[in-house]
This record gives structure tokens, C-alpha cells and sequence, in this order.
């Protein structure tokens, strides 16, 4: 076709129309200097046993020296010759220098330095017949550039060079002129015979015998080049030849070794177990998902439209060849390759969809250019065809308001026309609207909004009206009782907490070091060991987060981190939202005049009460030192409860871990359950007493045994109704304290509601007080 | 009584001494030996008793002014004298203003978690609710009921981690507009932002990251509104009038579907380079049907952000990597 536009424009307008470029590359960049030349004559360098000096005609009145270090460098040949001046595509640049006490003026090239191929062992080798003096780009139409594609799965039809002129020519409404690909008359009786016995997988199976081609013609440059620039390498003429077609026409072909087919072709579905060495030399188990192409013994002698055997292949003692050409349903190879690790450019197209009408186009091209390169007597074309739905076209009805319905689009339906033709679809009116039948390149046309979608392609996605948002505004907003996650982080950040993300997937030993592989869950196919397990709880990401941190040198951390864990509950999979917690280091930043002390359980501890009274949540907060969790020390860990509920714990890393670990401990941890903190409370005013209130200070002798909580409860049960508060202000122990005691300092604080209170009053509660605790705790008084 | 006047050697006298009163206590001794009970002035008050009648008055009236002279001479004193000793301690309690507060340690919200929050707020602002999924999904939703037929090669493009028994990760949100779509009746306008999962893993792919999910299903929806409601969001988002455009793209739940690329300005001066940031399409009919909404009644539009790609853009963070790091000099930077 003729494109006025250039390499750049095209790749625009493709990626505008959903088939993304990835690159464009000018070809010839680099090769500017380099130029066509003739090895006249070589001599062995006088002081170097590995060079040679060359005498190099390239088109001047004189040749000119060059020293070649090459080993299939010889008199004769046709080579690339990079003069002074040039800088090649690898950045090397070419001066004329003496190589060893021998000036050399310029550089014969390989491959690889042209960057033109792989092949690094020695000089490229150019036609014989190619004009000496002639520029290197011109002699190898390198004046030219790719683009490369990056095409989604739906659009098999593009994985050609023809589906892609054909899109372009549909792109740019004008015509595609498609090469001419007359059939080839058959030189020979020569036929295969074919049982297809899984036609429903395989409904078109055409091939070809070509008897008495030379497998060891080299393929001719046009060819291998362009498969280069296409990434493929050159496998022999054969090889060549069909993936050639594959990338001109998409249709995947294959060629068997006759004389490694025993008796007929068979088209089957594979036994399970059954096994077969593949091309790449692997050797698969398959099973009866997958359909092969078999021999009548039984021999499966390709994986069908993924990828041919080993024992079968074409090699160099071939004489005569099985072309096949076929049309495999996408169902029965889809995913296949992948199952067995494989990916090959049949299996793309074939999983994708190929054109169910391409396949004798294909082996005429096919068998046309193989005899053309290796010669050959052609045989006719067995074609065994069966019926299958997807070898008949799909009429869809269109409906052109839903098209406008859909875009927000005005279009005339004889616009839809249009575009769906140049499509190549063929447009018929019936009274619910169009009637399109897509072509058979496009089997991922199947309904009408995929036509919808191929008219917003061709208008133009940037040229579709857009419509801002108006209208009636429905709120989204969110209760006042519930705990918002974000709330809790945003709270927990303007304490001073850096709030942290660490990874779902955690390793079984971390789980096992911390006690926390219980009931946690594998994956089946993780990255890696260390990534191998969903995390049960949030604290092995924040350990491995403050590890990290401390190596950089930062020891005063506050970690927290609000994210999904994975717990097996009754064998079933529970996921929970959880916060995490992690502190260790110093209380306050640095300061000339303030507290220097570490954090310790009394700031992790009122951390959490702050949020929970912070967000007014139901229910009193309430933690004990019973069942302590192991991967805390067992006297400085608790399980923390709300309104009556387990809600997490929290307390000093188990030392032992610590050291493990390798952090400078303490460190602190906790872990609260976001669905068990429950809702927040609305709020609900009471009236406050406007009359003062009353404090007492008890100096207190308690035993060690008695915990602040059951002190605490027991003051709060003996007192009347005018205790409002309480406050612990002192706690001591040692001189003059006997062991076994400890002495607490308590304040209560009083208040009536309605009245004054005197002396009287609180004395009276005091007494009260003081005398359940002595008859009930041998609280005393301190002297 | 006009005309009469202070008793002037004593208050000349008492005026001299209260200048020279160091001190609350002198100036309070002086008020004593003046004013006091048994005070000089009081005394002469008392003797007025044994004057005659008619001087009585006179020789009074001169008592008062004078006593009333002293009291304000002394109050004015006391006043100077607690100007003065007030400044003298201010003087001593002067501090060095510029030495650092005391400081309890400052704390950093993660970059996802801000721009996720971000991102809730604007669509909450176009009335979209916020919903959730789960991570551990079934094939049903993250797949089959979204499209992805059995096999089809669109599957690999999403490297799925799986558990034993059959479940995985979810690699989208977009299960989370199945769910919604299955429990409630249209109209829907949700977004759902949460962290999703991939086997892939280099420089530019972590196997976990986030996205955020829309979705709007109404009666009378089009590709127009889809493209609004984008436009409407990157600008906001990003405090700028970016030039968006629309690629034709794939996706097995939306079509038409779309990539979105916004023209990312060049500080240079230059015309800028197209990111891709996000995908889109209108929801695609067997979705819509698949969770039990008439797709000839309703139609609407769906799309999925990368929330690390926004962050990158937004806060400059040019390493997908740091995000899962948690080096406190990272997370510091986003107070």
C-alpha cells in the first residue's frame, strides 16, 4: 500500500487505534560510512600471528589496507567495510590507526559490530553479486524502519504484516494491494494421508509432500533479513520459509521430515501419559487435553499448533518434506503452551485465533517460495475439511441508536457503514438496524458491542463527545460509629507514629521463629521461599521494617501498619483488617532540657487507651497478663480486651527474639483486630456538676500480689457514688517498703452532682473505703 | 471648708520619707507610723476631741487632707515599687528564644495510603461509595464472571498467585464490582481501593501494589460520561489541566475499553511525555449479565488505577521499591 505518512506518523496513528508501539527503530543508523568492498588479497601481518593485512577494493581509484583479525577473512569475499569516520550502531568509531607497525584504514565488520545479528565469530559475508562501493544501507534496503508492537490479546488478526496493512489501510481509508498468491501446480503424485479424528478441534488440515528439495540451499539475504529485523533467526531455507508466512500472512506453519512419518498423519487428542521430545529437545508428559499430530504408529509427532518433535523435524539429511497447513480451534490449544512452559509464536497466534480461510494461501505461498530457494516437486494439496461453527461467518445485527446510546454519539448510521467496510465487513440493512458480517480475520467479533467498539475506534477515541459530570449527587458519606481506617492512621501519624505498608507474603521460618505459623496459609506458586506464606499477623513485616531501619541507623522507631492478615479459623480462611504497632528508642526527640528515657510498656500502653478513648469506642478497654502470647516476655505482655472481646495484645518482644533478631531491644509490639474494637459511640451529653470537687490522697501498703486493676476495682465497689475518678500518683518500692509490698499513692477525687460536698461526706466514704480495703486486702495505711 | 489645706511640715515630712522606702516593708512600716492605729495622723484624729468646738472642724479638715495626701502617696509608692521588682524579675527569667523546642517524635503518613485517601475523597466528592473485597478470591470473581473465559490467553496477562485449593490472590479490584453488582440492584456508583497481587517482580513490578476501583452502572450512561468523570479526576488529582487521551485497548470486561495516558508537562519547557495511568471501558454486557443486571437497561462505565503510579507522579518518587521499605527517611518525607 502507499502511506503518505512516515515511520512515526504510522506508529501514532497504531497506537491511537488500540495497537500499541512499543518501539520504532531506524535501521540504517550507524551504517552510514559503511560501504560494500572486495577482499582483493591477504597476507599474514609480519608481527602478529593472528592478524592478517588485507588489500580491500571498495569502488576508490586504489584499495586500501586494512588489518583483519577475523578467521574466515579470505581473498575474494564480499565484506562490509567501515571507513574512517564512521561511528558504528555499538558506538565504535572508525580511524585509521597502525595496527602493529601496519596502518590500517578502516575496519572490515561482523555482524554483531553492524549490529545487523548475533554472529560475532567473523566477518559478515555479503552476496557475491553486490555492487563493491556500493553503501552498505542501499545493498541492504537498511533505509528502513520497525515497529515494533505490543498487541493485546484480542487482536490475533494483527500478529501479520498483511493484518496489519490491512488495519493501517482501514485506518487511513485508503486501498491495500495484497501480493498475488496463485496456486501452485503439483509436480507429483506424492500425497499424505490424513485421518483427522478430533475434528472438532481441528476442522481444517491441509498439506503438501514436496519431494527432492535441497534442505541445505542457503536461504537468500531478502529472507533472512527480514526474518532478522523481525527477531527471528535464520534456521534453514525450510525453517525459513514457514515462519516467513507466519509473519507475513499469520498463518503458523509446519514442516515434517517425510521419511520420519511412519504411514498416515493422525489428528488426536493426546493419552494421558503419553510422551513426546519436542524441537527444543524437552520432553513432555501430555495428557488428553491436548491435541497432537501423530503418525500411525502411534507416534505423536507434533504438539498441534504449539510446537513440532524432535524425531520429525526437517534436518539435514531431509530429501522430502510434509508442509502443513492448519486451522486449530482456539479452545483446544489455548493455555497449553503455557501448562508445559512453552511459548511459541504458533501457539500465540493459534490460542489468539488465526483466519479459518488463510490455510491454502498459506501453503501455495509456502510451497512457492520453498521451491523457489531449495527447488522440489510439489505434490497437490490434500485438504481435509470439516464442518465447525467457527468456520461459518456470524452475522450481528447492529443497531445504530444503541451505538449512540452507548458512545454519546450523534452518528448517522451511513457513517457505521462505512467504517464497518472499510473493515471489510460486509453491511446488510434488516429492519432492526445493519446486519455486519465481520470478516473471518476477526474472529474476536462476535456481538454487537464489539462492533460498537470498532466504530469508537475508527472515529476515534479523542474525537468521542465528553460529557462532565452533572446531575443529581446521591452522598456517600459514611456513619459517624464506624472506625474509620483512616481515621486511626491519621490519628496514630499526628501522635508521631510513621505509618508503614510491608508485604502479604511473609517466609514459613519467619513465621516459625515467631510462633506464628499456626494456621497460616502457602501459596501454591510463590516468587520465592521468603515470600512463600500469607502473613498471619501484621508483626513479622514490622520486625523486618525496624531490622531495616536499624541497619540504616535509625533506632528511634514508631511503626504502624493497618493491612490485611490471613488466618485459618475452624479450616476455613478468615481474613482480618488488624493494626499493628512497633516502638523501640527513645520517649522524645533529643533535647537539652527534657525526659532522655527509652519508650517502655506504660507508653505503648497508653498509645492504644488514647485511641480507644480518642474514637469513643463501646465498651471499657481492659487488658491482663493470662495466656500471654510467646513471642512476648512473659512478664511484660498482655492480651488487651474491649467490652468483654478479645482484641489484640501488646508488650515487650520476647527478648530471646530480640537478640534473634538482632535489634537493640526493647522493643515494643502490639497488635489490635479492627472488626473486634467495634464502633465508635454517638455521643450522648449529660449535664456536669457545677460544684467543686473534692480529692484525697491515700498513702497506701499493698501487696506486691494485688494488681492495679483489682485495687483499683475494689476502691471503686466500697466507694459511694461520688467517687468520679481516680488516680494512681505514686508508686513505690524498697526503703522502708518491706518486700512483698509496695506502696501505691492514690488519689479520689469527688463530686455531688447536686451539691456541695463537706468534709463529712468524703471522710465518711474515705472510712468506707480504707476499711474493705484492709478487711479484704490487708491494705494499710502508710505510717 | 474651701480653702483648706494639708498640714504641710508633716506631709512634706511623710512625702519624703515614702520616696525613700526601699521596700513593701518600709513603705508598710510608714503606712503604720502614719495611718496606723496607733499611727501619728490617727493620734491627731483622736486629739481633736480636746480642741475647742469651733476649731474642731477646721483643725479636722486638715487632718483628712493630710491623711488622704499620705494614703496616695503611698499607693502610688507601693504601685512603683511593684513596677520595679516585677521588671527586676522579668530581667532574670529571660530565655534564649532561639534554642529548639521541646519535641515529641513526628510522625509520617505512608505515600499509597495518602494518595489512596486522596483518591477516595475526590470520587466521594463525585458521590462515589467506597467498597471492599476480599484478597483472597475465588476464580469465579476475579475471572469468570468478569469474562476471562477458561484458558484465554487474556488470563496471562495476569500472573496470578494461587493457594492449593484452588483460590488466589486477587490480581484486580475489579471482583469487588461483581460482588457489589450481586448483592445489591443498579444503580451502582462505587469505587473500591485496596491492595492487589501479581507473580511478577522487577524493577518497575512488585507482586503486591494497589489499585482503585470505580465502577458506575445507571440507565442512560455512555463512553461521554466515562470520559468526564476521568477528566474530571486526573485534573483535580493532579491541581492541573493535564491533556488526556483515550487508546483503544482490551480488557474482557469493558469494552469499548480503553488506557488512559495523561501528557506529563516536562520542566524544560518541552511537549511533555504520555504516561499511561489508568485503563477504563464502558462494563461489558456479559458482566452486567452474569451478575443479574438487564444490560439493554442499564449501561455504565468502570476503571482501574494504579495507586503507586499516581504516588510516583504526584510526590516524584522515581523507585516503585521504596514503597514496601519503610526507611524512616522515605516515610518522613510525607508528613
Amino acid at each position: 500500500m502507499d502511506l503518505a505518512e512516515d515511520a512515526e506518523a504510522i506508529a501514532q496513528r497504531l497506537t491511537q487505534a488500540g495497537l500499541e508501539v512499543d518501539e520504532v527503530t531506524h535501521l540504517g543508523t550507524g551504517l552510514e560510512g559503511v560501504v560494500v568492498a572486495e577482499v582483493v588479497q591477504v597476507e599474514p601481518h609480519p608481527d602478529a600471528d593472528r592478524l592478517r593485512v588485507c588489500q580491500v577494493n571498495f569502488g576508490s581509484d586504489r584499495p586500501c589496507t586494512i588489518v583483519c583479525g577475523a578467521p574466515n577473512v579470505r581473498a575474494g569475499m564480499k565484506a562490509a567495510l567501515a571507513t574512517p569516520g564512521t561511528v558504528l550502531p555499538n558506538g565504535l568509531k572508525i580511524k585509521a590507526s597502525k595496527l602493529r607497525g601496519v596502518r590500517s584504514e578502516g575496519m572490515l565488520c561482523s555482524a554483531i559490530e553492524l549490529g545487523l545479528g548475533e554472529d560475532s565469530g567473523g566477518l559478515i559475508e555479503l552476496p557475491e553479486d553486490w555492487l563493491v562501493g556500493q553503501a552498505l544501507r542501499e545493498a541492504m534496503q537498511l533505509e528502513d524502519w520497525v515497529i515494533a508492537l505490543d498487541l493485546t490479546p484480542n487482536r490475533a488478526d494483527c500478529l501479520s504484516v498483511r493484518g496489519l496493512a490491512r488495519e493501517l489501510a482501514a485506518l487511513t481509508d485508503c486501498p491495500v494491494q495484497a501480493p498475488d498468491m496463485p496456486p501452485v501446480p503439483a509436480k507429483s503424485k506424492a500425497i499424505m494421508s490424513v485421518t483427522v479424528a478430533a475434528p472438532e478441534d481441528c476442522p481444517v488440515y491441509l498439506s503438501r509432500v514436496i519431494e527432492a528439495v535441497d534442505v541445505k540451499a542457503p536461504s537468500p539475504t531478502w529472507l533472512t533479513e527480514r526474518l532478522r529485523r523481525s527477531g527471528l533467526r535464520s534456521l534453514g531455507a525450510i525453517v525459513d520459509v514457514t515462519n516467513y508466512v507466519l509473519l507475513e500472512l499469520g498463518q503458523p506453519l509446519h514442516a515434517f521430515d517425510r521419511a520420519r512419518i511412519e504411514g498416515d498423519i493422525v489428528i488426536r487428542r493426546a493419552q494421558a501419559g503419553e510422551r513426546m521430545t519436542l524441537l527444543d529437545e524437552r520432553e513432555v508428559s501430555l495428557d488428553e487435553h491436548m491435541l497432537v499430530i501423530a503418525d500411525t504408529a502411534a507416534q505423536p509427532i507434533a504438539l498441534a499448533g504449539i510446537m513440532g518433535g524432535l524425531d520429525s523435524a526437517v534436518g539435514d539429511q531431509t530429501q522430502s518434506i510434509v508442509l502443513e497447513s492448519a486451522w486449530f480451534d482456539p479452545r483446544a490449544i489455548a493455555g497449553r503452551a503455557r501448562r508445559l512452559g512453552l511459548a511459541t509464536e504458533s501457539a500465540h497466534r493459534f490460542e489468539r485465533g488465526v483466519d479459518s480461510a488463510l490455510q491454502q494461501a498459506a501453503i501455495e505461498r509456502a510451497t512457492q517460495l520453498i521451491i523457489d530457494i531449495a527447488g522440489g516437486q510439489p505434490g497437490p494439496v490434500n485438504a481435509v475439511r470439516h464442518d465447525h461453527p467457527a468456520l461459518n461467518p456470524v452475522a450481528i445485527v447492529l443497531r445504530p441508536e444503541r451505538v449512540n446510546h452507548l458512545l454519546g454519539t450523534a452518528l448517522p448510521a451511513t457513517e457505521m457503514q462505512h467504517i464497518l467496510q472499510r473493515l471489510h465487513m460486509h453491511v446488510d440493512s434488516v429492519d432492526a438496524g445493519l446486519l455486519i458480517t465481520p470478516p473471518s480475520a476477526r474472529p474476536d467479533l462476535l456481538e454487537e458491542v464489539d462492533l460498537i467498539e470498532e466504530i469508537a475506534r475508527l472515529v476515534g477515541y479523542d474525537a468521542l463527545p465528553v460529557h462532565r459530570p452533572n446531575g443529581q449527587l446521591a452522598t456517600a458519606a459514611a456513619s459517624e460509629l464506624v472506625l474509620e481506617e483512616r481515621s486511626l492512621r491519621q490519628q496514630l501519624v499526628a501522635r508521631g507514629w510513621h505509618e508503614a505498608i510491608t508485604w502479604s507474603f511473609v517466609s514459613l521460618q519467619q513465621l516459625q521463629q515467631l510462633g506464628l505459623a499456626e494456621g497460616a496459609w502457602p501459596l501454591a506458586n510463590p516468587l520465592n521461599q521468603d515470600m512463600a506464606w500469607l502473613r498471619t499477623s501484621l508483626l513479622p513485616g514490622l520486625l523486618a521494617s525496624a531490622q531495616r531501619n536499624q541497619r540504616m541507623g535509625h533506632s528511634d522507631v514508631r511503626l504502624i501498619e493497618v493491612g490485611t492478615v490471613f488466618n485459618r479459623v475452624d479450616d476455613q480462611l478468615v481474613e482480618s483488617r488488624r493494626i499493628g504497632f512497633l516502638m523501640m528508642g527513645a520517649r522524645q526527640q533529643e533535647h537539652f532540657d527534657a525526659d532522655a528515657a527509652a519508650v517502655d510498656f506504660y507508653d505503648l500502653k497508653g498509645e492504644i487507651e488514647a485511641l480507644i478513648e480518642r474514637n469513643q469506642l463501646a465498651g471499657s478497654f481492659q487488658v491482663s497478663a493470662v495466656a500471654v502470647p510467646q513471642w512476648l516476655h512473659p512478664g511484660q505482655g498482655a492480651r488487651c480486651q474491649l467490652a468483654g472481646r478479645d482484641c489484640g495484645w501488646l508488650g515487650q518482644l520476647h527478648p530471646a527474639l530480640t537478640e534473634a533478631l538482632d535489634l537493640q531491644g526493647p522493643v515494643w509490639v502490639a497488635e489490635l483486630d479492627l472488626l473486634a474494637l467495634g464502633a465508635r459511640r454517638l455521643p450522648a451529653h449529660t449535664r456536669s456538676s457545677k460544684f467543686p470537687a473534692v480529692r484525697r490522697d491515700l498513702s497506701l501498703l499493698v501487696p506486691e500480689a494485688l494488681t492495679a486493676a483489682e485495687l483499683l476495682d475494689a476502691v471503686r465497689r466500697s466507694a459511694g457514688g461520688c467517687l468520679t475518678r481516680t488516680v494512681i500518683f505514686d508508686l513505690y518500692r524498697g526503703k522502708g517498703v518491706e518486700k512483698g509490698w509496695k506502696s501505691v499513692g492514690l488519689g479520689l477525687i469527688f463530686r455531688e452532682v447536686s451539691r456541695t460536698l463537706t468534709d463529712q461526706d468524703v471522710d465518711d466514704q474515705v472510712q468506707a473505703v480504707l476499711s474493705v480495703l484492709k478487711n479484704d486486702h490487708q491494705i494499710a495505711l502508710r505510717g | 471648708m474651701a480653702g483648706a489645706s494639708p498640714d504641710q511640715a508633716v506631709l512634706d515630712q511623710a512625702l519624703a520619707s515614702i520616696a525613700e522606702a526601699q521596700d513593701e516593708a518600709q513603705l508598710e512600716q510608714l503606712r503604720l507610723d502614719y495611718l496606723g492605729r496607733k499611727g501619728s495622723l490617727t493620734a491627731q484624729l483622736k486629739a481633736l476631741g480636746s480642741l475647742p468646738v469651733e476649731q474642731r472642724r477646721q483643725a479636722g479638715q486638715v487632718i483628712n487632707i493630710t491623711k488622704q495626701a499620705v494614703e496616695v502617696a503611698i499607693q502610688a509608692r507601693s504601685e512603683s515599687l511593684a513596677a520595679t521588682r516585677l521588671a527586676q524579675q522579668l530581667a532574670t527569667e529571660s530565655l534564649d528564644v532561639t534554642l529548639p523546642g521541646r519535641r515529641s517524635p513526628e510522625g509520617g503518613q505512608h505515600p499509597i495510603s495518602r494518595t489512596l485517601d486522596r483518591i477516595v475523597d475526590l470520587f466521594a466528592q463525585l458521590g462515589f461509595a467506597v467498597a471492599t473485597g476480599p484478597e483472597v478470591e475465588d476464580d469465579e470473581h476475579n475471572f469468570a464472571a468478569l469474562n476471562f473465559p477458561e484458558h484465554h490467553p487474556a488470563r496471562a496477562m495476569h500472573d496470578t498467585f494461587y493457594l492449593n485449593d484452588g483460590r488466589l490472590l486477587r490480581t484486580h479490584t475489579s471482583p469487588v464490582q461483581i460482588r457489589v453488582m450481586r448483592q445489591s440492584a443498579p444503580p451502582y456508583r462505587i469505587i473500591a481501593p485496596g491492595r492487589v497481587f501479581r507473580a511478577d517482580s522487577d524493577q518497575t513490578h512488585t507482586p503486591q501494589f494497589h489499585q482503585v476501583e470505580g465502577l458506575l452502572v445507571d440507565e442512560g450512561v455512555s463512553f461521554a460520561d466515562l470520559k468526564g468523570v476521568l477528566l474530571e479526576f486526573v485534573n483535580a488529582f493532579f491541581e492541573d489541566e493535564l491533556e488526556m487521551r483515550l487508546r483503544p485497548s482490551y480488557f474482557p470486561f469493558t469494552e469499548p475499553s480503553a488506557e488512559v495516558d495523561i501528557r506529563w508537562p516536562d520542566p524544560n519547557g518541552g511537549p511533555g511525555r504520555w504516561l499511561e495511568v489508568l485503563g477504563c471501558g464502558m462494563v461489558h454486557p456479559k458482566v452486567l449479565e452474569a451478575c443479574g443486571v438487564d444490560a439493554e437497561r442499564y449501561t455504565g462505565y468502570a476503571f482501574g488505577l494504579g495507586v503507586e503510579r499516581f504516588a510516583m507522579l504526584r510526590y516524584q518518587v522515581d523507585d516503585l521499591r521504596l514503597f514496601f521499605d519503610n526507611q524512616l527517611p522515605f516515610l518522613g518525607q510525607f508528613r
